[in-house]
């Protein structure tokens, strides 16, 4: 392995929380692997050794497991994973459309990365946002009621080095490592911060305001 | 009218309606006292009576599936909530989660006390960051104010959560893939039997439950049973969210009784997209058999969606107007299944690529008519030959959109493409250029 030795010390005691966790050791693999994203930018083989020797098996069957799973990445990634959801109901809203112009503004495919190692784009499953339609991801934060012309502006704001704020969610969009580092299961202190509830999501508590409903009735 | 009862998104639009104090403002925590003063046996039992069925998308009783556990022997047993929404047009627990963690947090705390679990585990999908950061905090709010730990509340009962994030992929909602995923594994299902209850995590009896009908257990505790089967229909009690999306003019979270028709949501939702008419849509998500508007009036409870045809799932009406080609929608799906696939069966690993293969040519104006049956005949070596759900999942558009619109895939044939605009289905204006297959491949 070629981590540095101050490196190597913060993965390991990382590593150490994470599997304090659980009542069985391999349970820890899939938020290492989020870990080891959070340094390298990918799985990298690297990380793959250092998640085998931490949790007793071999490079070969930690790869088994990375492999399986689509958010772990083969290849150092963008600094933003930008996802434009294709699945049937966003697809129709337009996102097939998002997909299209945002892709050729970009000039990268699906699973691909700009040469400037900002962007990578992905089409992607179901989010659970559909209410939201059409629908995109940033480093995993919502990005809510798309058009071609938000999402390349968001693009845009990502690549000129700017902060931009999903619909729902932080205050900002963080780096591809600060937000892996999140789901290896570290707060990173941004929990409270918001860009306030949307609609949809009280569309049905408005909807019962309409019929007489009051907050704290039964 | 049936009249929506917000419950779980009560409090959903306070300040910070996420945090401990507004939760507990809201009388948060309070039934966890009163469970805790309760004999683990009578809350099952309460459970039970209530009728409350797992709303995760099978339906499956939930006092009965913790009735389920074995006898105690001394060794852990343990609790999983599935937060691994993923099924195509839900979206009920990542609201649930973002708005209001502590409803999930105190009904895991009451579940584990009554099944006698001092370790339970979320497993959250891993594509939601800012939902897990409050899911996080919510856990360790929980244990600042007592409610989990050790002698929680003077109670004698121990209890820790571990929170965790998956790393993308649909089969981990499946719940004994849940479990390999959560033992460090490829998320693949497991043979059953046996059963998570009497080998599941780390092959101890478990319970794994869907976000939803945890959260619900608290207001079941506070309110009463005969307040919980107050609401549905004889055999579906309680309310749940009604998740709508699509061509509506208010999408969102409705939470209403069970049995309340999509008429009714509709009526609430503002209706149709102005200028459309509803064509089709699935009841419980892409996995279920699609509706019509013959199906407008049809209560949305587990017997009366079963009866029709179809399934209620987990109340994912995905809503599609007229504008939109019912074979674009099922070939969009079915790639879906595909990608998600685990791999492990045949069926279900060669059976969705090879239906992939098939929609793709019939979408793309290349079918032919004996295309169409070749579906068919496909669909009938997956659906029930496969390991688990998601090859049945695979063909319920397909069976279900042949049936009724089995013109369309015709038209597709004869006229050698697509008779739709795809410019008209989007929710922003402009015009479609040629389309190019490549851009999608």
């Amino acid at each position: 392995m070629t981590y540095d030795e101050s490196t190597l010390a913060q993965l390991e005691a990382d590593a150490d929380a994470i599997i304090a966790r659980y009542p069985v050791k391999r349970s820890a693999l899939l938020p290492m692997l989020h870990l080891v994203q959070s340094v390298d930018g990918y799985v990298s083989p690297d990380g793959i050794q250092f998640c085998a020797d931490q949790v007793n098996l071999t490079a070969a069957e930690v790869s088994a497991v990375a492999t399986f799973y689509t958010q772990y990445k083969r290849r150092p990634n963008g600094e933003y994973q930008v996802g434009v959801c294709t699945n049937t109901l966003c697809a129709v809203m337009g996102g097939d459309r998002i997909w299209d112009e945002l892709s050729e503004h970009v000039g990268v495919g699906h699973n691909e990365t700009t040469e400037d190692g900002t962007i990578t784009l992905e089409r992607l499953e179901c989010n659970a946002a559909c209410d939201y339609a059409p629908v995109m991801m940033v480093n995993w934060e919502f990005f809510d009621n798309q058009t071609p012309q938000s999402a390349k502006q968001v693009v845009d704001d990502l690549r000129a080095g700017k902060d931009v704020a999903p619909t729902r969610g932080p205050a900002k969009v963080c780096g591809f490592k600060e937000v892996s580092r999140v789901l290896a299961g570290f707060e990173d202190g941004r929990g409270d911060e918001d860009q306030g509830v949307g609609a949809p999501t009280l569309a049905g508590l408005e909807a019962a305001k309409r019929q007489g409903w009051t907050e704290g009735s039964k | 009218m049936t009249d929506l009862t917000p419950v779980l998104s009560a409090t959903w639009g306070s300040p910070k309606s996420w945090s401990i104090d507004t939760y507990t403002k809201a009388g948060g925590y309070g039934p966890l006292k009163k469970a805790l003063a309760m004999e683990p046996g009578a809350l099952i039992q309460a459970v039970k009576d209530s009728g409350l069925r797992g709303r995760g998308g099978a339906g499956f009783p939930t006092g009965m599936k913790w009735g389920f556990l074995p006898p105690d022997d001394g060794g852990p047993r343990y609790l999983v909530i599935n937060a691994d929404e993923s099924e195509p047009g839900t979206c009920k627990d990542i609201p649930t989660l973002l708005s209001a963690p502590h409803t999930l947090i105190e009904g895991v705390i009451i579940t584990s006390f009554a099944i006698g679990c001092n370790h339970a585990f979320i497993y959250l999908r891993g594509e939601v960051v800012h939902v897990y950061r409050r899911l996080m905090q919510a856990v360790r709010e929980a244990y600042e104010a007592g409610h989990l730990g050790k002698n929680i509340h003077g109670s004698g009962f121990d209890l820790d959560i571990t929170f965790h994030a998956g790393a993308g992929a649909y089969i981990c909602g499946e719940e004994t893939a849940l479990l390999d995923s959560l033992e460090g594994r490829r998320g693949q299902p497991r043979l059953k039997p046996p059963f998570p209850a009497v080998a599941g995590l780390y092959a101890r009896p478990t319970v794994v439950n869907n976000v939803e009908s945890v959260a619900s257990v608290p207001a079941i505790v506070d309110r009463g049973v005969e307040w919980f089967t107050g609401m549905g229909t004889e055999r579906s009690k309680g309310m749940g969210f009604f998740s709508l999306s699509g061509h509506v003019t208010r999408p969102g979270q409705y939470e209403a009784p069970l049995g309340i028709t999509l008429r009714e949501l509709l009526d609430l939702a503002g209706g149709i997209r102005a200028g459309h008419e509803l064509k089709f849509w699935t009841p419980g998500g892409s996995s279920t058999p699609i509706f019509t508007q013959d199906h407008l009036d049809t209560p949305l409870d587990y017997e009366s969606v079963g009866a029709a045809g179809s399934m209620l799932g987990t109340r994912a009406l995905q809503l599609f107007d007229d504008s939109t080609c019912v074979v674009r929608a099922v070939t969009r799906w079915t790639e879906f299944y595909k990608h998600e696939s685990c791999g492990k069966c045949t069926p279900c690993r060669e059976g969705t690529y090879w239906l992939t293969q098939i929609l793709k040519r019939i979408e793309g104006g290349k079918g032919t008519q004996a295309d169409i049956q070749q579906l068919l005949d496909t669909c009938d070596s997956i659906a029930g030959r496969s390991f688990c759900a998601l090859g049945d999942g695979a063909t319920s558009s397909i069976i279900s959109s042949v049936k009724l619109f089995r013109e369309e895939y015709e038209a597709h044939v004869e006229q050698g493409g697509c008779p739709f605009d795809r410019s008209a289905s989007a929710l922003f204006e402009y015009s479609e250029t040629p389309a190019t297959e490549e851009a999608h491949a």
